[in-house]
């Protein structure tokens, strides 16, 4: 799985990092989405996927090949 | 409805008896008539969305926002002041494009998710300290007037820097200046003028002597411009963050209980498993259908919606928790799945306005949920659900009181 974060869209809401911290972290001086980790482990996968789905920006993306 | 020339408009808000159930209507709406013209309270014309792409397209289109008072958009009521995102807040703070980013990324940081985890304990402490208050004056209680209404003023407070011997005069404020019915037009002005004139002394006290808290920070950080936040943005963004986190959380947290007792399995459930308590925050979130008026935007150009083409002027009304039950979205809409994920529900709206508090509201329930299962595994209604009664109320949505015994 590969994950990508637009910090465009993305309006620091958090959503993310309180899903998947160990992927997502956010900007300390305005709460912008930061990627950890773009290939997260297996384990992962349904959380990093919910967190896609949740996010109130559409600001993260995830492909399945690879 | 929307097409033809009808010109029994549907009143909005929908007169609805029920206190946790949604009115009838939203179903027919969805699938009928999902650009709906209505009549809104003051006698002006809006669209209604109820359908979860449209309201979710619509929240997050960057090109409209909430109408600012120079739009020439319906009225939601016909008096002038109360409202979530009222003239003084909405004139104040930016709405719209790069100001609103500016604005946004500055509190930004105060919200992020391992700033909610550090406040965490201190919400905890909070919750416990007023369920044991709660619990000494003994059954039965209300748990909205207890615990619902006086936790999100105090974590608020905490947040802003304002002592704790201020927090009833905040919370009397915060109830005046939200309040459309039960107090006069004079009494939510004063309301307005004391609270305004003692944020202003409050920050000038802060910029004498700086503390740990949002307002310090801002006095003295700078935007991506370079630029400091004005004395009345200030003040402006205090209120804000009071008029916009306090209503919505504590009512929020009297449905959440009141639906998670409404059918005591739901309860059980939980106390059975409190890994549920993350997905149960969320579904009953998604499944508040008294969350209040919905979102309001201005179209200031030309947008189809559902085949239906909205001309620039038009004032659409999004209700989200109409889309939050829509069955094209969620399976088994209708059932409240406390295991439910993911839920892309809209109670925080969607987009670059979508609620900014949302990981505080979200840790606020969370927390609450925790406490209340761990000290009062008993709880229970000490009503029937029939007898729960709505706020009167336009903007957010709640319950009068939630009378609960253990
Ligand atoms: C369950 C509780 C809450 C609900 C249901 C809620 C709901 C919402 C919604 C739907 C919006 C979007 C408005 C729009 O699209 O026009 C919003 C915006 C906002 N909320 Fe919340 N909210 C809650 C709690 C909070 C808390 C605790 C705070 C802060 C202390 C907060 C601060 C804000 C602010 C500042 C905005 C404006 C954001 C902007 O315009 O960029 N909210 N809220
Ligand atoms: S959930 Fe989306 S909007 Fe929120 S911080 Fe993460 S990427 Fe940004």
């Amino acid at each position: 799985m590969k994950v990508f974060v637009d910090q465009d869209k993305c309006c620091g809401a958090g959503t993310c990092v309180m899903l998947a911290p160990d992927v997502f972290d956010q900007r300390d001086e305005d709460g912008i989405v930061v990627l950890l980790d773009g290939q997260p482990s297996e384990g992962l996968h349904p959380i990093v996927r919910e967190a896609a789905n949740v996010c109130p920006a559409g600001a993260i993306t995830v492909s399945d090949n690879a | 409805m929307a097409q033809d020339d009808v010109e029994q408009l549907l009143r909005y808000p929908i007169p609805n008896e029920s206190a946790l159930e949604p009115p009838a209507n939203w179903a027919r709406l969805r699938q009928r008539c999902p650009v709906a013209r209505v009549a809104l309270a003051s006698g002006d014309e809006a669209t209604l969305l109820t359908r979860y792409d449209d309201v979710k397209r619509v929240l997050s289109d960057p090109r409209f926002t909430r109408p600012t008072p120079a739009d020439n958009a319906a009225r939601v009521a016909d008096v002038e002041s109360g409202g979530v995102f009222n003239s003084e807040m909405a004139t104040v703070l930016p709405q719209h494009g790069e100001g609103h980013l500016r604005w946004r990324r500055m509190i930004g940081k105060w919200f992020t998710a391992k700033r909610m985890n550090a406040l965490r304990p201190g919400i905890e402490a909070m919750a416990e300290r007023l369920i044991d208050d709660m619990v000494q004056q003994g059954p039965p209680a209300d748990l909205k007037a207890s615990l619902g209404f006086p936790l999100p003023v105090w974590v608020i407070c905490d947040m802003l820097g304002v002592p704790d011997s201020d927090r009833d005069r905040f919370a009397a404020w915060s109830d005046m200046m939200l309040s459309m019915t039960r107090f006069t037009q004079a009494e939510i002005e004063t309301a307005q003028v004391e609270f305004g004139r003692y944020m202003a002394g409050h920050i000038a006290a802060k910029r004498a002597e700086p503390g740990e808290d949002l307002l310090s920070a801002l006095i003295t950080d700078t935007d991506s411009d370079g630029e400091r936040m004005s004395d009345a943005t200030l003040v402006a963004t205090g209120m804000g963050l009071l008029i916009a986190g306090h209503e919505t959380t504590a009512n929020m947290i009297g449905k959440m209980v009141a639906m998670l007792l409404a059918d005591r399995r739901r309860w059980e459930q939980l106390l059975a498993d409190r890994s549920l308590v993350r997905t149960a925050v969320e579904e009953a979130l998604r499944m508040d259908a008294n969350s209040g008026f919905g979102m309001v935007r201005y179209f200031t150009e030309d947008i189809e919606i559902a085949g239906t083409v909205l001309p620039p002027g038009t004032t659409a009304v999004c209700s989200m928790a109409a889309a939050n039950r829509d069955e094209s979205a969620f399976d088994a809409a209708d059932e409240m799945n406390l295991g439910r994920s993911p839920n892309p529900h809209l109670a925080f709206g969607a987009g670059a306005h979508s609620c900014i508090g949302q990981p505080l509201a979200r840790t606020e329930l969370q927390t609450v949920l925790d406490v209340l299962l761990r000290k009062l595994p008993s709880l229970e209604l000490a009503v029937d659900v029939s007898d729960l009664r709505r706020v009167e109320g336009l903007v957010v949505g709640g319950l009068r009181e939630l009378p609960v015994r253990w």
